[in-house]
């Protein structure tokens, strides 16, 4: 009998371009290879250091993304953040000058997060396999793609030979059905998902999301919770292809045109999970159980529902998360059994690889239309890409956010990183649509309470953490 | 392409070490307090230990913490780190296992790691061992009651001897085994497979082309 295969199987297999054994790991082709500034420029000098070339130039794509400023540009040029930033910038110019990758530079107009221009582009495309030296990479999988992030010697490994040696994870099933309530978007999935499963529960997995409240949602949804999966431990993420993922690639400008459209499609229709195919393990929501979600503590698992109140670490199951939790709520300057609705902060930022397209700006706009941000609270809007910068702008969303207060900024990483200029100060709290909370993630000593677009805007307008269910 | 590999560039082969440890139990330690991002701006390698844990090592007056392991005296002649599960989670950066190595250490023990900071670690030299809780449990309580005990890790028999002097073997993939105790680093490998991954290229063309 043939044995049922996975979306993830047929992925993997159509990759192998040397089996796995038990004395090694199987080598896998890469369809395509993102490269940033910041875990690059290491890898380009072992490849110099061995007289070694790129090998596939035209499967490598880069862009500056983390070390580079968001203030608005001065004449049209950026000022960037310190010496050091700029010599990774130029060092980035560099490499891919004399290695011949095309770099969509500060000056490029599609320069922007490395996970929102693959897409935006159209190179993002179901059956692919894509690495990038960056854990978020896992958003590609959104398109049905086997997309996860490396490390700097990998980055040097993909440069040289367009492979990495690897062993096939397991595979994980989550599926949600059901039909989300108002104000409950993806990012409040993810969330809920993360704490159920843990931020280590799927170490050794690819997440393949399936269910009727995943094929409800949008591509840009499905790349926020595919974005995510890294923090539950997961090597990729997984939406399979459907006609919303076609309709969105559609017309793009590295997307198939004509009879190649055709033929792309009919190969992409084939990536779905057999029937019966089995996972290694599942785990079932329903959407229709969701609220909006926020995190109280230090990882991206310690989340509740907004109405919620922060858990009591006493009650934990074991001594480890018990410490876990008493320094969550000590670094976060809370107590146990407190409701954060009510909670002031002291920055909002919507923005990052998670939540910084257009959908995600048209939800904060919504909610600041008609609204000014709270006395005392700085408010960032960072687009994901200077092409969403363009649309929003052609939209009128800049006047919205610039009407209510708000920073309306360059494209790029910032406040996510803090390791461009943008960062919290010591002691600040912010309510983020960003990826991580970890302690000093946006700035040492920063507290972060990460949200959706909508509770962030809520939270802007409002001045503490709020429900946008109760806004009128 | 025929360039033979640049020995400096090799990993240190990983044979036996015996050392005192620096413990800490904390679990879930993710890849930005081991070295946080505002230190990535660099195009090095090495300088890094300098900045390895800086925020739970330094205060806000840029003093010690003279309460943080790695401040403690032991820390000087360490080369094992202890740590808690699910070691070196969050973001990529290989910059993890590089500002613990020009720490010093050569070894990290713990009940599990994540995928990245393993992958990451494997090749770059650090060795990382995955005891079972108990045998993880037996060996924090020996270094609370001695802080200075040698533990001993032989990666060739794949077992770890705590300081009372039992012997707890640890799993890791024969490729990995095979890469830290001999040196070998995987650029060169995949450099070799040169041809079955020109016979890929011919079967499977390219889906995108980026130029």
């Amino acid at each position: 009998m043939e044995q049922t295969r996975t979306l993830f199987d047929k992925i993997w297999d159509n990759h192998i371009v040397r089996p796995e054994n038990s004395s090694t790991p199987a080598v896998l082709y890469v369809d395509l290879h993102l490269v940033h500034e910041v875990t690059s420029p290491q890898a380009f000098a072992e490849l110099r250091s061995r007289g070694v070339r790129v090998r596939r130039p035209d499967l490598t794509l880069a862009t500056m993304d983390h070390s580079t400023p968001t203030t608005p540009r001065s004449a049209g040029r950026l000022q960037v953040l310190d010496t050091q930033a700029a010599t990774q910038l130029a060092q980035l110019q560099r490499n891919c000058d004399e290695f011949g990758i095309r770099l969509f530079g500060l000056d490029d107009m599609r320069q922007g997060i490395v996970h929102v221009i693959g897409p935006e582009q159209g190179l993002t495309q179901p059956g692919m396999t894509i690495v990038c030296g960056d854990s978020h990479t896992s958003t590609h999988g959104a398109f049905g793609a086997l997309a996860f992030g490396i490390g700097t010697s990998e980055v040097g490994y993909v440069l040289a030979t367009q492979t990495l040696l690897q062993r096939k994870p397991r595979n994980m099933e989550v599926r949600i059905d059901g039909i989300l309530p108002r104000g409950v978007t993806a990012k409040d999935i993810i969330l809920a998902v993360i704490a159920r499963i843990g931020i280590g529960g799927a170490t050794g997995h690819v997440l393949e999301y399936t269910g009727s409240a995943i094929r409800s949602l949008g591509m840009e949804e499905r790349m926020t919770i595919c974005n995510m999966s890294i923090e539950a431990g997961a090597r990729a993420g997984l939406v399979a292809p459907d006609d919303t993922t076609f309709e969105y690639i559609a017309g793009r400008p590295f997307a198939p045109k004509g009879a190649d459209w055709d033929a792309a499609i009919v190969g992409w229709r084939a990536l779905t999970p057999d029937e019966n195919a089995s996972y290694d393990r599942s785990v079932h929501l329903d959407a229709a159980s969701l609220a909006p979600m926020i995190t109280f503590g230090t990882n991206p698992s310690m989340a509740i529902p907004i109405d919620g109140r922060v858990p009591d670490p006493t009650a934990a199951a074991s001594s480890a998360e018990r410490t876990d939790l008493d320094n969550a709520l000590h670094y976060m300057a809370l107590e146990p059994g407190q409701p954060l609705l009510g909670r002031t902060v002291d920055v909002v930022f919507v923005g990052s690889c998670t939540n910084s397209r257009i959908s995600d700006l048209r939800q904060a706009a919504a909610v600041m239309r008609g609204r000014r941000v709270a006395p005392g609270v700085r408010m960032l809007v960072v687009p994901g890409s200077r092409a969403v910068k363009r649309e929003a702008e052609a939209e009128g969303l800049d006047r919205v956010f610039k009407d209510a207060g708000a920073e309306w900024r360059e494209a790029g990483c910032s406040m996510c990183i803090a390791m461009n200029g943008d960062q919290l100060q010591p002691g600040q709290s912010a309510v983020s649509t960003s990826n991580r909370n970890f302690e000093g993630r946006q700035g040492k000593g920063g507290r972060t309470f990460l949200a959706s677009p909508l509770t962030a805007a809520a939270t802007a307008v409002s001045g503490a953490i709020a429900d946008v269910r109760a806004l009128s | 392409m025929s360039t033979p590999p640049d020995k400096s560039q090799r990993i240190e082969p990983f044979t036996t070490l015996t050392s005192p440890c620096v413990v800490l139990p904390a679990e879930n330690v993710d890849t930005d307090q081991i070295i946080p991002a505002r230190f990535l701006k660099t195009v090095e390698r090495r300088g890094l230990g300098a900045h390895l844990f800086a925020d739970w090592r330094v205060d806000e007056d840029g003093n010690l913490r003279a309460g943080f392991p790695l401040n403690r005296p032991p820390a000087a002649d360490a080369s094992i780190l202890v740590a808690g599960h699910n070691f070196g989670c969050g973001s990529s950066r290989e910059h993890a296992p590089w500002a613990l190595l020009d720490f010093g250490f050569r070894a990290v023990i713990s009940t599990g790691f994540a995928d990245i900071f393993r992958n990451n670690a494997i090749k770059t030299g650090l060795l990382p061992v995955t005891l079972a809780p108990s045998a993880h449990g037996t060996l924090l309580e020996l270094l609370g009651a001695s802080p200075r005990a040698q533990v001993t890790i032989d990666l060739a028999s794949q077992t770890v001897t705590l300081p009372g002097g039992s012997s707890h073997t640890f799993p890791i993939d024969p490729f990995a085994h095979h890469c830290l105790l001999n040196g070998v680093d995987e650029m060169g490998f995949l450099l070799a497979e040169d041809s079955a991954i020109t016979d890929y290229e011919l079967a499977h063309p390219a889906r995108v082309c980026t130029r």
